[in-house]
């Protein structure tokens, strides 16, 4: 199975890695800066699932996934937060902006890819 | 391709660096008073990225550290904590810290805790202690994603053996083997778990299915499916969730490992989990029928909505002695049986909704390439091989007499052109802003200040503008040991400055700007001023000048150039380190530069440095003069005059002054200056170049003929010469002769400024 999948954080380091550990994995993947940058990748592919940072400039986490889930076609992927915060209340916040999951960095490659497996089946 | 986790970390460094340079501007925002959310989050995504990625890394140090300084941030951000000036002086000491241990860590040179610990302190002082809170953080592991969970018998230790599981039929199993090691002679060890999803469960993207199959790959599972809420087909709602489930799953793996495959609709559906007990047996069969009851469903299926909650069982290959309905639902197109709104997701063209959010992008990300330096220098190197090869070829085009309008000559224009462009280009490439040299610069600031107890702000000016790289690493020592005795030496201390009337904080300014093609550099001081009685009474002490001579206040301002001296009578902890301002002067000047002081008593000191804005290729004017032939640097020349009578003043008994607009400019014989003849005396009809200097002087270089003007490629003499006054450097002009590169501003400043001959006296005019 090849999945497409679009990560979105705005540092450098940390979509060389996510690069790294979804290419090894075989899947599929799009990077993106930030929310506003995702959005735009996100008019051109049709991943079969989303990650995505939650601080970051020009538009953050919740906003990209507010915009997202706002649109039909984009209301079901599974979005899952990328983030070193694993507080109750960011993850409350998370699921309120439609994140279907979350994964707390730093992040195994082995870990992400089965949260992947996970959410998208 | 080396090792691509070695890559990421060499260029997680790199992002450090930048993100310590936003970090800085963010701060230094905020110290000018800038408290937009914004400006606070920059300063706080920096942190926090530094600290996500030197997790990655496990950099703990670096980590634990940036959590703390991130905890902090964020009681900022969050508006428990007022960033007053205290706290954000804090705040630049831990990005100091930040960076030290940024750069520890790359070095792999471990920082000593004594640096960190202080600081730590007065964080703790500033938002209260933390309790290690980053354990927290870091400790979370999806366990969704665990398969190394040691499979033991911590769950339930007094599990009774239930002999025979008729129903689970292992040999269909097609999980790992190592997971089926749960098979009846073992025992049953394992779970019920009873999952109701509530309907924001899928609005979430989260699917039973999956969470199923989660836990088929934990063992094996028996599934059944209440579908007693499903109502009536006109009443379905398909948004909400009509469906529940009981799930027997057999496995050695502990209740958290089970509970943690529902982590993400933790709180999205409804959850029961009990450990199996030794009646489960019965109970599982009760359910079957349930489950097998589904297919009676089926035909409700065309609701697509149903089909989607039916759907995920008969899916599982794994399970098909429990669900028996499935194949022909499986069968179906996907898109048809597939799921509420998702469904919709074909290609729909974006909405204007999405268009428009896609417009509001502000700027496109820049691609970028990393590439080795070796390799850019080795490009300007080549780009100036391809200039002195251009001039030749003009050379030869013009000796051969090819009209101006032939082929050969408009091509070779052309080639003209192309190579400049690509030489600009090539000068890009390496150019970078200064603003990271004057952010080390503040951290300078702020150290030297605090260790001589002194308050000073630092201001920077033009920080964007773009210096060559190679300029940038050579001039960080020669600034830093400028500003180290702006704040030593050139504030006052605080109680001086409150009685001069001078506001308490001293402020050190640092400027940078294009001037003429060269930059120009300022580092200016708001303090007392050259002390001169002082400065000369030091140079007479060190015996550096005799006691009787005479010196203009610009000369004794100078005199701190010289190689052995030193002002603080007491040598400080700061910038009394043996380097004295000779080696600043000296290193500025192996750049092609120039360094010059201004001073104002009870005002401050400024120093001026003036710097080719290339090392490599310069445009020139080449002139003659007696036998020889010379490039004078173009951007050093105002303007080009043929002098008339009324131009031409005598001063003094060797000096003429030309007239140039009103106002009066020495009138230097290059010849003479530089020895190649005598003044000639007489200038009337001749050719000079009127040059202007970075302190606003101007000087007439008298020369015998204007040749022609070109780009000439910098080839350096101080290898083999060591410095010439008054020569820049040399080159090779198109006929492959070798010309030198007049330095003007030495020249001027060095000149004897004769331009009559002895026995010539001629009384003062105008």
């Amino acid at each position: 199975m090849s999945l497409e999948v679009l990560a979105v954080d705005d540092s450098r380091t940390m979509r060389d890695m996510l690069n790294l550990a979804l290419s090894s994995a075989g899947f599929t993947t799009h990077l993106a800066e930030d929310g506003v940058h995702g959005l735009e990748v996100l008019s051109n592919i049709e991943p079969d699932v989303i990650i995505t940072d939650i601080n970051m400039p020009r538009m953050d986490g919740f906003g990209f996934m507010d915009a997202v889930r706002s649109e039909e076609k984009w209301g079901k992927i599974p979005i899952l937060v990328l983030t070193t915060e694993s507080a109750d209340e960011l993850k409350a916040k998370a699921r309120a902006a439609g994140a279907t999951g979350w994964i707390v960095k730093p992040f195994d490659p082995a870990k992400l890819v089965k949260a992947l497996q996970m959410v998208t089946g | 391709m080396s090792d691509p986790m070695a890559e990421i970390r060499a260029s997680f460094f790199i992002e450090c660096e930048e993100l310590l340079e936003s970090l800085q501007d963010g701060l230094t925002l905020m110290e000018d008073g800038n408290s937009e959310s914004e400006t606070i989050n920059i300063v706080f995504r920096a942190v926090h990225s530094i600290k996500g990625g030197a997790g990655a890394f496990g950099l703990d140090d670096l980590v634990h550290f940036a959590h703390r300084f991130e905890t902090a941030m964020d009681e900022v951000r969050t508006g428990r904590l007022a960033p007053d000036a205290d706290a954000i002086r804090l705040f630049f000491t831990c990005g100091d810290v930040l960076a030290d241990l940024v750069r520890a860590a790359r070095d792999d040179t471990p920082l000593p805790e004594s640096k960190t610990e202080p600081v730590l302190a007065q964080l703790d002082a500033l938002v209260g202690a933390q309790d290690e809170p980053e354990e927290e953080d870091f400790d979370f592991t999806p366990a969704t994603l665990s398969l190394d969970l040691a499979g033991g018998d911590l769950a339930m230790p007094n599990l009774p053996d239930i002999p025979g599981l008729p129903p689970l039929d292992l040999s269909q199993d097609d999980a790992d083997p190592t997971l089926s090691k749960t098979d009846a002679a073992s025992g049953l060890k394992g779970f019920t778990i009873l999952f109701k999803p509530d309907a924001s469960l899928y609005a979430s993207g989260n699917e039973p299915l999956y969470l199923l199959r989660a836990l088929r790959d934990m063992g094996d599972i028996e599934v059944s499916c209440n579908t007693d809420k499903l109502p009536n087909i006109a009443e379905l709602d398909p948004e909400l969730g009509h469906l529940e489930w009981t799930i027997k799953i057999a496995t050695d793996e502990p209740m958290e490992a089970v509970r943690e495959v529902f982590e993400f609709v933790d709180g999205l559906c409804v959850l029961e989990i009990s450990p199996n007990s030794g009646g489960s047996n019965e109970s599982l069969d009760g359910e079957f029928e349930t489950a097998s009851a589904l297919p009676t469903c089926a035909p409700l299926t065309t609701a697509d909505a149903l089909e989607k909650e039916v759907k995920p069982l008969p899916a599982e290959t794994a399970l098909p002695d429990i669900m028996p309905a499935p194949s022909n639902v499986e069968k179906q197109d996907p898109s048809e049986v597939s799921p509420e709104p998702v469904e919709q997701q074909k290609p729909t063209p974006p909405t204007d909704k999405a268009t428009e959010t896609t417009k509001t992008a502000p700027t496109q990300p820049r691609a970028t390439v990393r590439v080795d330096l070796e390799r850019v220098d080795r490009l300007v190197n080549l780009v100036g091989e391809l200039v002195i090869n251009q001039a030749m070829l003009s050379q030869s085009v013009t000796e051969a007499g090819l009209p101006p309008n032939s082929p050969v000559s408009t091509g070779l224009e052309e080639f003209l052109q192309l190579t400049r462009d690509i030489q600009e280009s090539v000068m890009m490439i390496r150019a970078q802003p200064i603003k990271s040299l004057f952010q080390r610069m503040g951290r300078i600031v702020r150290e030297s200040s605090a260790s001589v107890k002194k308050e000073v702000k630092l201001h920077t000016i033009g920080e964007n503008t773009e210096v060559d790289k190679t300029v940038i690493e050579r001039l960080a020592d020669p600034l830093t040991h400028m500003i180290r005795n702006a704040v030593d030496h050139g504030l006052e201390s605080p109680e001086k400055r409150e009685a001069a009337g001078k506001p308490r904080e001293g402020r050190v300014t640092m400027s940078a700007q294009h001037r003429s093609g060269r930059i120009l550099i300022e580092v200016a001081d708001d303090g007392a001023g050259i002390n001169r009685k002082r400065v000369r009474e030091i140079a007479i002490e060190k015996n550096l000048i005799p006691e009787d001579m005479l010196l203009s206040d610009n000369d004794i301002d100078n005199l701190l150039f010289m190689p052995g001296f030193s002002t603080a009578s007491e040598i400080s902890n700061l910038s009394g380190r043996g380097v004295g301002m000779d080696v600043v002067k000296s290193s500025i000047q192996s750049l092609g530069g120039r360094i010059t002081i201004s001073s104002v008593e009870g005002k401050g000191t400024t120093f001026s440095i003036s710097l080719p804005l290339t090392l490599a290729v310069l445009d020139g004017m080449v002139v003659k003069v007696g036998d020889e032939t010379l490039v004078v640097p173009l951007n050093a020349i105002l303007e080009t005059l043929t002098l008339t009578d009324d131009d031409l003043k005598s001063l003094g008994p060797d000096t003429h002054v030309v007239q140039i607009r009103g106002g009066f400019v020495p009138l230097l014989d290059l010849g003479a200056e530089l020895g190649y003849r005598p003044p000639q005396g007489k200038y009337v009809g001749g050719t000079v170049l009127l040059i202007g200097q970075e302190d606003g002087n101007r000087a007439a270089l008298a020369v015998d003929t204007i040749e022609d003007q070109r780009q000439v490629v910098i080839k350096g003499l101080e290898g083999s010469y060591g410095r010439v006054p008054g020569i820049a450097a040399a080159t090779i002009l198109g006929d492959g002769q070798i010309a030198l590169i007049l330095d003007p501003s030495d020249l001027v400043s060095q000149a004897s400024g004769k331009t009559k001959q002895r026995n010539a006296s001629v009384p003062l005019v105008g």
